[in-house]
């Protein structure tokens, strides 16, 4: 790059405290004129140290923690969360159970659909329809607290079953509600489809091809309007009613910000769909039996996932016999996504990088890592290797090797624990 | 005159969150929305803490954020009326024994009122923002 070329290169940076975001986080927008040529995304202002706190809480305070990484999912995470213990210790959970774990996920499904929906509207200046989409979300937030008793963190996950009832005589109400849902949904979905603003504003903008969107490994919605009909509710329902109701996946294939807006409202008509046919079922099954006695979880590894409303969301649980969990990983759906706004943003206006960044619904609370470099003069491993591994000032950089070994020394950490387990 | 006395109409607020789980954050925006309603007394959300008679804080204050946290309390125009929203704001919270926690809010900005919950709902948000500016004016 020559000297001309660097100085017609601008930085806007957005954020970490953006008023368009309500979140932190870092975004550094490389433009040349109108058009974005890079960009550099920086995370960490919401870190928490979730995982390891999770390692000093006993197995059934942790659904309690997982619930508080993000406040949109909060009934996803300890969705695949108790799906994960299930794993591990082989429960299996009663009918009723499963019906009410499908509900509130439902319901979160759509409280989430409907945020996202009315902030997309906020960042193409379109604030009627914020307005409008959030007046419709209070709805579902009363059926939330009818159910749980409180708007957002529901608490209604429990390893070996739900943690409250629905109780049958309210069930025709919840019904009725619900179903008021379908028409304000066929609403937005025709005046969505139709406006000519949010039509200018989104076809054919911020486009991930179907090739981009499996390289980048995205999941969720941000997959499935760019033809990839992926569904984890579908694909592995373990411990849920989803494969006893009828529902469908939407899937569209052209990948832009329309496609996204779209396959939210068809998704939030199925799970209308899906919470009308299990409150139907509850009707039948018999009050009170809905979870099973778990005593102690043996040592061993279990995975869960649960299809989140922005994507599959995957937690792995490591026992070693004892109270905590030994190790806990968390892989939240957005950590996929918004690496994906590397290439959707890339060649666009400036003034469409807003809606293209929002497109894959970011949650950045679920996404924020942290990475502890440690840099002492007793590293084994700078001592073993004669090459410098210490470049300039405080940075440590690994060459291949070196990575190759510290891989292979994990393993083979990981596989002495193991074998300590099961002796 | 009681410089308290200005912050009682139409108050402009700012938004601060660092490690929060983003609930209290979007209760705070529900509260901006047709059922609340906050914009019909004057209540407004801005970018910028220059502009702000009141800053919402949640969240239980991460190392990187603490620093930023600060700096954005010194430069704000006073009187400032400081508002911790949420249980991790005001004490912690669930995070309280993380390695990562540097909050609660008042280790590092006096603050003026304290709105518990989590979420704290968007009625007991309003009921602290006005109890704060009584405050203030008296």
């Amino acid at each position: 790059m020559n000297k001309d070329q660097k100085k017609r290169k601008t930085i806007i940076p957005v954020g970490p405290y953006h008023p368009l975001q309500e979140e932190p986080e870092f975004f550094e927008l490389e433009v040349e004129g109108e058009r974005v040529v890079k960009l550099n995304i920086k995370i960490g202002y919401n870190h928490r140290g979730i995982e390891k706190l999770s390692e000093s809480k006993h197995f059934d305070q942790v659904t309690f923690l997982v619930e508080r990484i993000c406040g949109i999912c909060s009934t996803s995470h300890p969705f695949a969360y108790v799906q994960a213990v299930e794993d591990l210790a082989g429960i299996e959970i009663p009918e009723r159970a499963k019906y009410i774990r499908c509900i509130i996920g439902e319901l979160e499904r759509l409280h989430s659909h409907l945020l996202w929906l009315g902030l997309a509207g906020h960042f193409i200046g379109y604030n009627t329809l914020w307005m409008w989409a959030w007046k419709y979300r209070e709805t579902v937030l009363d059926l939330c607290e009818q159910i749980s008793g409180n708007r957002n963190h529901y608490a209604m996950m429990r390893i070996g079953g739900a943690r409250r009832d629905i109780l049958n005589k309210e069930i025709d109400e919840l019904k009725k509600k619900t179903a008021t849902l379908t028409s304000v949904l066929n609403m937005f979905k025709g005046a969505v489809m139709d406006d000519p603003v949010i039509a200018a504003r989104t076809k054919g903008i911020g486009i991930l091809t179907k090739e981009q969107a499996i390289n980048y490994c995205v999941v969720g919605p941000t997959a499935r309007a760019s033809g990839i009909d992926i569904d984890v509710r579908r694909d592995s329902p373990h411990n849920s009613a989803y494969n006893l109701v009828e529902w469908n996946v939407p899937v569209l294939p052209d990948g832009d910000v329309f496609a996204k807006v779209v396959v939210r409202i068809l998704e939030m008509l199925e799970s209308v769909k899906i919470i009308i046919q299990c409150l139907d079922r509850l009707k039948d099954l018999k009050e009170g039996e809905i979870w099973n006695e778990v005593r102690d979880i043996p040592a061993g590894e279990g995975i869960g996932t649960y299809e989140a409303p922005r994507g599959e969301v995957f937690h792995y649980v490591r026992s070693d016999g004892g109270n905590t969990p030994f190790r806990h990983k968390v892989r939240a759906p957005s950590y996929m996504n918004i690496l994906s706004n590397e290439v959707a943003v890339i060649g666009g206006d400036i003034a469409d990088a807003c809606i293209t960044l929002a497109a894959v619904d970011p949650c950045y609370c679920c996404t924020d890592r942290i990475q502890a470099v440690e840099n002492r003069p007793a590293c084994p491993l700078r001592q073993s290797s004669s090459e410098a591994s210490h470049s300039s000032g405080r940075k440590l950089k690994y060459n291949w090797e070196q990575l190759l070994k510290l891989s292979q020394e994990k393993t083979k950490r990981i596989l002495s624990i193991k074998n300590q387990v099961s002796k | 005159m009681n410089k308290g006395k200005i912050l009682s109409r139409s108050i402009w607020v700012f938004h601060f969150c660092s490690g929060s789980c983003n609930n209290c954050d979007i209760e705070i925006l529900d509260a901006l929305t047709p059922r609340f309603d906050l914009e019909r007394f004057g209540i407004k959300l801005v970018g910028s803490i220059k502009h702000a008679d009141c800053m919402l804080v949640t969240g239980m204050i991460n190392k990187k954020g603490a620093t930023r946290l600060k700096f954005l309390y010194d430069i704000a125009p006073k009187p400032l009326a400081v508002v911790a929203i949420g249980a991790c704001a005001c004490s912690g919270g669930i995070f309280e024994p993380s390695y990562y926690t540097y909050g609660p809010v008042d280790k590092i900005i006096p603050v003026d009122a304290y709105i518990p919950g989590c979420p704290a709902r968007p009625e007991a948000l309003i009921d602290g923002i006005v109890k704060v500016v009584k405050k203030l004016s008296t």
